[in-house]
């Protein structure tokens, strides 16, 4: 647990492959911001067999909705949204060869399972731990779905984000795991 | 009837924006005694990091006065409102939700409402904000500011148990409620329990419930108990903090009861994350 993985946006299938449960990562890049709102206009556009508004493969998104940027500052508070909101759309964003997502909670059944198909990975960062993250966003733009605000979709460049694996690519759950290690009769 | 005491419109507003602000940026004394506590008893290392992680954010959050949570909030205010207040220049729900639209808007506070259920448009000023109010004797307006995260808030439940289920059966819906909410609602987590009254009281008495400060026990020593009670059951599920195992899942539970209807004993369960942001104003004359 102690060491720490660092690692550079877009993510390499290999560098996926050796993560597994409970690793500590921090990453540095790109990632795109999407909660709710943007889920639903993405997973539409995929149904109808369109682009997305940018490139999701080999990418991350953050489950976030960040609160508005004080004048000098890249960005707001942003730590993660609760990301089982997201399940019924996250295996289609998978197919298209996203490789990772950001939230805080446990993913569904199927989700995992997805990420086993598509060889992706979930990372969790600490929810309420807001300010603190946003000390690792240097840069944000609104890159998508400005009406929405606070959802629109955000490319966000970070230096040490951190987070934790929840899931790995071979169908591993860290919150299952944590569950059974600490739970009393 | 006493003497009337008259109180500005305006200083309602002056004090609701301030009282925004105040709660999302400086996390309050008994929620960081309750972190600090956990952070020595967590035997699991990954979630005593969390709560390490959590006391260095509201650190960050008071020094570069930024909210401690991205999700500032549905903002529910409480107002106990005496009986020989009048208020001047305005009208005190107006003041309440026009203080909400310049403390969110000055402070950088995320804008978190849509303007109905399905259609999902964003007011654009976190307004309404929900408002209950009680009338109490006296001078004086006390208004209490919560921001209420969404994330937290959607792991509450309610129900209409039997009298036959009892106390037994209240200490396990709420206890199942906070296994089936595992990671979701941002544990450590602080329970609100409201049971008896009505359907719609015993959720207002659950949200009443967390406005008590963190590290008391109830006055009446058979709710203290069950409060104890649940308490230990819900951390022995070993959820912990953020959900990744551990022995500390809940920082407290509090219970409200009220009398209730021969054939009902209603239990509703309101979730609040760690970041529990409730701040306080008294207006008016003090005796």
């Amino acid at each position: 647990m102690s060491n720490i993985i660092h690692l550079k946006t877009p993510l390499l299938d290999n560098e996926i492959a050796n993560l597994r449960i409970g690793d500590k990562v921090v990453i540095s890049g790109i990632i795109y911001t999407a909660r709710d709102a943007a889920h639903k206009r993405l997973a539409a556009l995929i149904d109808q067999g369109n682009d997305l508004p940018f490139d999701v493969r080999d990418q991350i998104i953050y489950y976030v909705g960040p609160s508005p940027a004080q004048p000098d500052r890249p960005i707001g508070s942003c730590g993660p949204t609760t990301s089982y909101r997201m399940d019924v759309y996250t295996p289609k964003l998978l197919a298209r060869g996203l490789k990772a997502t950001i939230g805080k909670g446990n993913r569904s059944e199927r989700v995992i399972e997805a990420m086993k198909q598509y060889r992706a990975v979930y990372f969790v960062a600490t929810g309420g731990a807001a300010a603190l993250l946003a000390k690792a966003v240097k840069k944000a733009d609104v890159v998508a779905y400005k009406d929405l605000g606070a959802e629109a979709v955000m490319r966000i460049e970070v230096e040490n984000f951190p987070v934790v694996v929840a899931n790995d690519i071979y169908g591993n759950d860290l919150y299952r795991e944590g569950l059974a290690k600490y739970k009393k009769a | 009837m006493g003497t009337r005491t008259r109180i500005d419109a305006a200083e309602i507003v002056e004090k609701v924006s301030h009282l925004c602000k105040d709660a999302n940026f400086n996390l309050n004394d008994d929620v960081l005694n309750a972190l600090r506590d956990s952070c020595e008893a967590e035997v699991s290392p990954v979630a005593k990091e969390v709560f390490a992680e959590l006391l260095e954010n509201a650190k960050v959050a008071r020094e570069c006065q930024m909210p401690l949570c991205q999700d500032t909030g549905f903002a529910v205010v409480f107002v106990d409102l005496g009986e020989n207040v009048e208020i001047a220049g305005g009208r005190l729900y107006d003041a309440i939700n026009d203080g909400v639209r310049k403390g969110y808007n000055e402070g950088y506070l995320r804008k978190s409402i849509v303007s109905g259920p399905l259609s999902r448009v964003n007011t654009g000023n976190n307004t309404p904000a929900i408002i209950h109010t009680e009338l109490v004797p006296g001078n004086q307006v006390k208004i209490t500011f919560m921001a209420k995260g969404g994330g937290c808030e959607n792991m509450s439940r309610i129900a209409m148990l039997t009298p036959a289920d009892g106390r037994e059966g209240v200490i396990n819906f709420v206890v199942e409620t906070v296994s089936i909410a595992k990671a979701n609602p941002c544990p450590p987590i602080i329970v609100g329990v409201g049971t008896g009254g009505t359907f719609d009281y015993a959720a207002l008495l659950a949200k009443k419930a967390l406005l008590r400060p963190l590290g008391t026990k109830h006055c009446d020593p058979d709710t203290a108990d069950l409060e104890k009670e649940m308490l230990e059951k819900m951390n022995n599920l070993g959820i912990g903090a953020q959900g990744l195992g551990g022995w500390i899942t809940a920082l407290a539970v509090h219970v409200e009861c009220y009398p209730c209807h021969i054939a009902s004993l209603p239990v509703a369960v309101n979730i609040e994350c760690h970041s529990h942001r409730v701040k306080t104003v008294v207006l008016g004359n003090f005796p």
